[in-house]
């Protein structure tokens, strides 16, 4: 399996399920020594036990640096769940991400690696926003039918900037306590919201799976940012509603403070998941912030 | 965009063959073209040939059959017919005339009178201005009389269930007339996978499933805020029209109508119109302009104010433009007749007063029985707090208008000469400075060994305890106001109208917030929200996650003194004379104290007593 690189890594991933079967049977990984200054990052997607094949895909990209006026710490971390038939949610999903993750690098960490910094840099909320309006105008144009939600979130210092359409999910975990972040752009969120119906109503409703925002719906995309500060020693968990929606937020937490790795703990959710029947595809990132 | 609901199953969608020009229907109905289509259903232009002397034109509506199972797609059938059977007993101005209704195939129509006009959504998309007032009021109040009829049928009341724009005609004589009921939708497949798109003028509780009439008079409200703001909902979060108050967009719509379209969008259908007609006279009366409210409006009721007790006053020989401070059992201020005043703070008697041989603008800082003071006639001062003997000064070369900041045993102030300084507080020696681009009048923050600072070039700097620099960022103008950092980020605003938060570690820029004008003031921060005053006269609170802005309070004039917050309230000063104490969730008015001149300054506040300072001469201690 990969080993924590300590330079650029990135990993684009569309891993086939693991059955339950072969998980039982595998050795199990060994991992460095935690570093106490770096931020660690898990990875877990699986096509679930529902869907034949997945539709969602997941990017990291993560760089540390010492030496003379270099870099902050930077991590990129990207989910996105597809939809529409015929290929069309795997292209759309593929297709925001890269045009996001691209968009981001070149006007971040690019831009700082530059030897001759320049002076006005767009704001980081507004870079957000312009990389999830660029993935809705390439997914419009390339992938007719298509559409994916979204939910992008850079770390540079001591922020995390976060860009989000559509119903995947980020959550700031620490002390003990997991925080949604992100708003569901979905119609059941919105009645929840007004009262109309319970959390638990709107967690079997039948038209829990109808967005009102989705990247490639065209004109007029509205995109969600927001920034918050880092959670020393907490985490960040960026993951698509084949997990939220099937895994409680308190099995969450229990999976996450249980695990030694945030890989082991996102090997774990996507079991828990596929424990719980598996009728969507899962994806999740679990970013772990040192105590500093 | 024209579907706004678009299906993403798995199917892919069939493509359905529409009818060509020429096909004739039954032997009688030539079609003549196509008006409309739309999933499962298409409405053509058609000819009636019965009538072969005269061109009798008919609107033709087709529904094609896809249910795959037998039994569902007879059920189809028949609850087609029922519907087709019910619509023909209608009678209304504003319902076409049905006559005919035949299935063919897999396909099923109806025949109907043929509307020559425009429906709404395509008046809406020519008109390039906002529509006029009364014509809206007129066609609304045709709407809410057919909708009646519609309620009151026997023995069952029709729901129409599908109000909105699109189904609204405006014929030849400017009347309204209904043209689709719905009845296509016994033909949609149940929805599988993922949809985008919402129907937007639809009811919350229609998603249980609930259909009454209160649900069509939801969207008819909502039909007539899409008229009014021109904001279509479909694109829009579903249930949010509170969040678009139709006079925010369209101020030329009367407080009246608005009034009555926001009953008719209450979430809680008990809370909306309980029948058509009562809204059809609401609507009646806004159109008389009798000026009858049919509910009365949300109104922000301001809380008899508690009368404010002024404790008590003292009056200088110039303007307050700066802030007080409160030290121990005193009261510092400086005045710009260039005295620094120490007050009894709870009798407001007078203790002392040092006078230097400038103006002071400043805010005093004091520590370890020291206060200091900057003026305009370059000097640092440092005065014993209890009886105003000099303990020591310090030049600079240049007036000081910044405010001292105390950290590490160390003064940081600004001053017109372009440095930062950086003195002893003990022995008054200059430990460091270092050199900006301009005039330093904001007051330098300093937390975790770097100070942060702007100046009047529009440049803010971030410099650690060795002098070094650690970055620099460029506003477009000056950046009067001080800077507050909260969680890693630092806010401070500039005369370029802009509100920025960078993250304090690196200075990138995370978001910036426009305002309407320049602003010198410096921002407050409370539970995730940034409370900043703007020379636009506004006094805005935007939570600082996402960068919005939560609301805004207009005063009579600028607001150039910094807010502060304090028990659920913000205070704040405005040229206007006023201070202010507003809400702090929502921006409502609490009170109003008047004083006789610009409030520059920032209020202190402590044990429930505010002090203010205003360029009337005089200091303020209220109770609060």
């Amino acid at each position: 399996m990969q080993s924590l690189i300590r330079f650029l890594r990135g990993i684009f991933q569309r891993r086939e399920p693991d059955a339950p079967e072969i998980i039982a049977r595998r050795e199990s990984r060994t991992y460095p020594a935690p570093s106490p200054n770096r931020i660690e990052v898990g990875t877990g997607q699986s096509a679930g036990i529902e869907r034949s094949h997945n539709e969602d895909a997941l990017l990291v990209l993560t760089s540390a640096s010492a030496g003379e006026a270099l870099l902050p710490d930077f991590g990129l971390f990207i989910v996105a769940d597809g939809m529409g038939g015929h290929r069309a949610g795997e292209v759309a999903s593929s297709v925001s991400i890269r045009t996001v993750a691209r968009r981001l690098t070149q006007q971040t960490i690019l831009q700082m690696l530059d030897l001759e910094p320049a002076e006005d840099l767009t704001p980081l909320q507004d870079l957000l926003r312009t990389a999830l309006e660029e993935a809705n105008e390439a997914v419009v144009e390339q992938v007719p039918g298509g559409g994916t939600t979204l939910t992008a979130a850079v770390v540079l210092g001591n922020q995390i900037t976060i860009g989000h359409v559509g119903d995947s999910r980020a959550y700031l975990i620490q002390n003990g306590k997991a925080e949604v972040v992100t708003r569901d752009h979905s119609l059941v969120e919105r009645l929840r919201e007004l009262g109309q119906l319970t959390s638990e109503e709107a967690a079997i409703h039948p038209q829990r799976n109808v967005l009102y925002r989705a990247i490639g719906q065209g004109a007029n995309l509205e995109v969600d940012v927001l920034s918050l500060a880092k959670p020393k020693g907490g985490h960040l968990l960026i993951c698509s509603d084949g997990l939220w929606g099937v895994v409680s937020d308190d099995t969450m937490l229990q999976i996450i403070a249980q695990a030694g790795h945030p890989q082991d703990a996102c090997d774990e959710l996507v079991r828990a998941a596929n424990r719980a029947g598996g009728p969507d595809n899962i994806s999740v990132v679990l970013v772990r912030f040192p105590e500093e | 965009m024209q579907r706004t609901t678009r299906k993403l199953d798995d199917k892919g969608g069939e493509s359905i063959d529409r009818l060509q020009a020429g096909t004739t229907l039954q032997d009688r109905y030539l079609i003549l073209g196509m008006l409309g289509s739309g999933g499962m259903s298409s409405v053509y232009k058609g000819r009636d040939l019965h009538f072969p002397n005269v061109t009798k034109l008919v609107a033709i509506k087709e529904m094609v059959n896809l249910i795959a199972d037998q039994s569902m797609y007879d059920m189809v059938v028949r609850n087609f017919e029922r519907e087709a059977d019910l619509l023909a007993t209608l009678s209304h101005p504003a319902i076409p005339t049905i006559y005919d209704n035949f299935t063919h195939k897999n396909r099923s129509y109806l025949v109907m009178e043929f509307i020559d006009g425009q429906d709404l959504e395509e008046i809406l998309a020519e008109y390039k201005e906002f529509l006029p007032e009364d014509r809206v009021v007129s066609w609304a109040i045709e709407l809410c009389d057919v909708l009646s009829y519609l309620h009151n049928h026997k023995p069952q009341p029709i729901i129409f269930r599908d109000m909105k724009p699109s189904n609204v005609m405006i014929d030849q004589h400017n009347h309204v007339r209904l043209i689709d009921f719905g009845i296509a939708r016994h033909f949609q497949p149940g929805e599988k996978g993922t949809m985008i798109g919402t129907e937007g003028y639809s009811p919350p509780e229609q998603y249980r499933g609930e259909a009454s009439p209160a649900g069509d008079i939801y969207a008819l409200g909502a039909t007539l805020h899409h008229l009014l703001t021109k904001r279509d909902p479909r694109i829009e979060p579903p249930f949010s029209f509170a969040e678009r108050p139709i006079r925010n967009v369209n101020p030329l719509v009367s407080p009246e109508l608005e009034n009555v379209i926001n009953t008719a969008l209450a979430y809680d259908p008990k809370d909306r119109y309980p029948s058509a007609a009562l809204m059809k006279e609401a609507l009646i009366s806004v159109a008389k302009r009798t000026g009858m409210l049919s509910k009365p409006s949300v109104a922000a009721v301001i809380k008899q104010a508690d009368k404010i007790e002024e404790l008590w006053s003292f009056k200088c020989e110039d303007e307050i433009r700066g802030s007080p401070l409160v030290y121990e059992n005193l009261i510092f201020v400086g005045c710009y007749d260039n005295n620094l005043y120490a007050l009894d703070k709870e009798t407001g008697a007078f203790r002392w007063k040092f006078a230097t041989e400038g103006g002071i603008t400043g805010k005093p800082a004091a520590e370890d029985g020291i206060v200091f003071i900057g003026s305009e006639d370059s000097r640092l001062y440092a005065l014993s707090a209890n009886h105003g003997d000099l303990v020591w000064t310090y030049y600079t070369e240049g007036p000081i208008r910044s405010s001292p900041t105390l950290s590490d045993g160390h003064v940081f102030v600004g001053s017109d000469d372009r440095r930062l300084h950086v003195i002893n507080q003990v022995s008054g020696r200059r430990a460091w400075r270092v050199e900006a681009n301009g005039p330093i009048w904001s007051t330098p923050m300093v937390q975790e060994e770097r100070v942060y600072f702007g100046c009047e070039s529009g440049d803010f700097y971030c410099y650690d305890f060795k002098g070094e620099l650690k970055w620099r960022k460029k506003a477009k103008r000056a950046v009067t106001s001080s800077p507050i950092l909260v969680d890693g980020m630092v806010y401070f605003g500039s005369r370029d109208w802009t509100l920025y938060a960078l993250e304090a570690e690196n200075g990138w820029q995370v978001w910036r917030f426009r305002m309407g004008g320049a602003t010198i003031s410096t921002p407050a921060y409370a539970d995730g929200m940034i409370f900043i005053g703007c020379g636009d006269n506004n006094i805005y609170a935007i939570d600082a996650r996402h960068s919005r802005e939560i609301w805004r309070y207009e005063a009579d004039h600028q607001v150039t003194g910094s807010p502060i917050v304090h028990e659920g309230s913000v205070y704040v000063g405005s040229v206007d004379g006023s201070l202010y104490c507003l809400d702090f969730r929502s921006g409502r008015l609490r009170w109003r104290f008047h004083t006789d001149g610009p409030i520059t300054g920032t209020p202190a506040i402590t044990e429930n007593v505010l002090y203010i300072g205003s360029m009337d001469h005089k200091l303020y201690a209220l109770l609060i």
